[in-house]
């Protein structure tokens, strides 16, 4: 048999694992993103999320639009980005005002808000990771993201963290959007 | 031991269990939390994944119109 890890062996062959790419900053998709990792995080789920491209304006200290990155276009992209709490949906925007629509209707209906979600995502401790890749692209570094951030990863990692579960893709929508409000 | 309550009866998915989870992770060995919840995915849902995470889920029993109460010992 030769050498044999008995200690991998012996770890449980169907350890419940979700893993999240988070390409998308949009308001409902980082909704649902949240809304996964939470829910599966909460009955027993190993729950990774990889924030790339638009989805890093998720985890960003300042959840406002904010001059944030490197160099005079990073700061710019930084700035119509935006953060959390300046995210689009992905139809019917209206200059941005769907998402304070949205954000009174969850209130009023007693659905979680998006900031509910993500500050239960941190009390479950789900793992929140940046896309390297993208964070060079854009100027922005690990010190612009919430602290629960557990690191800075490439796609590599990312593939060896995931192993053995379920990966989903959170994707962004493919149109010219410059009404983000 | 002590026994805490949580009102979940005006929360949807996912925050129904995410709530008694949280709770629950606070809680020491041997506590008790009265979950106050409504029928359907609630009721069907948080004593079947209370079970799952290893709690005990003592009792289960109607308090009035929609809203029943699921005790579980940590």
């Amino acid at each position: 048999m030769g050498n044999i890890d008995l200690t991998t062996l012996n770890q449980p062959v169907n350890q419940k694992k979700l893993s999240l790419i988070c390409f998308s900053g949009d308001f409902d998709k980082l909704v649902a993103t949240f809304t996964l990792a939470t829910g599966a995080a909460a009955v027993g789920y190993e729950v990774n999320i990889f924030f790339t491209f638009w989805g890093l304006d998720a985890i960003k200290t300042k959840q406002g639009r904010s001059f944030v990155g490197k160099g005079f276009l990073g700061k710019l992209f930084g700035f119509f980005m935006g953060g959390l709490k300046s995210a689009p949906v992905s139809r019917l925007n209206f200059l941005g005002l769907s998402p304070k629509i949205f954000r009174y209707l969850m209130r009023s209906k007693n659905v979680a808000t998006l900031e509910e979600l993500v500050e239960a995502a941190k009390a479950l401790e789900v793992n929140m990771y940046a896309c390297e890749m993208a964070m060079h692209i854009l100027g922005l570094e690990k010190s612009d993201f919430i602290h629960e951030v557990k690191g800075v990863l490439g796609v590599t990692t990312f593939l060896e963290l995931s192993e053995g579960g379920r990966t989903l893709f959170i994707c962004s929508n493919c149109q010219s959007d410059f009404s983000t409000g | 031991m002590s026994t805490y309550q949580l009102d979940i009866t005006k929360e949807h998915c996912p925050m129904t269990f995410v709530k008694t989870k949280i709770q629950l992770s606070k809680l020491q060995p041997g506590d008790l939390l009265e979950v106050f919840l409504t029928e359907g995915e609630p009721l069907n849902n948080v004593p079947r994944s209370s079970k799952e995470q290893g709690y005990n889920v003592l009792e289960v029993s109607h308090v009035e119109g929609n809203i029943h109460k699921v005790l579980i010992q940590k």
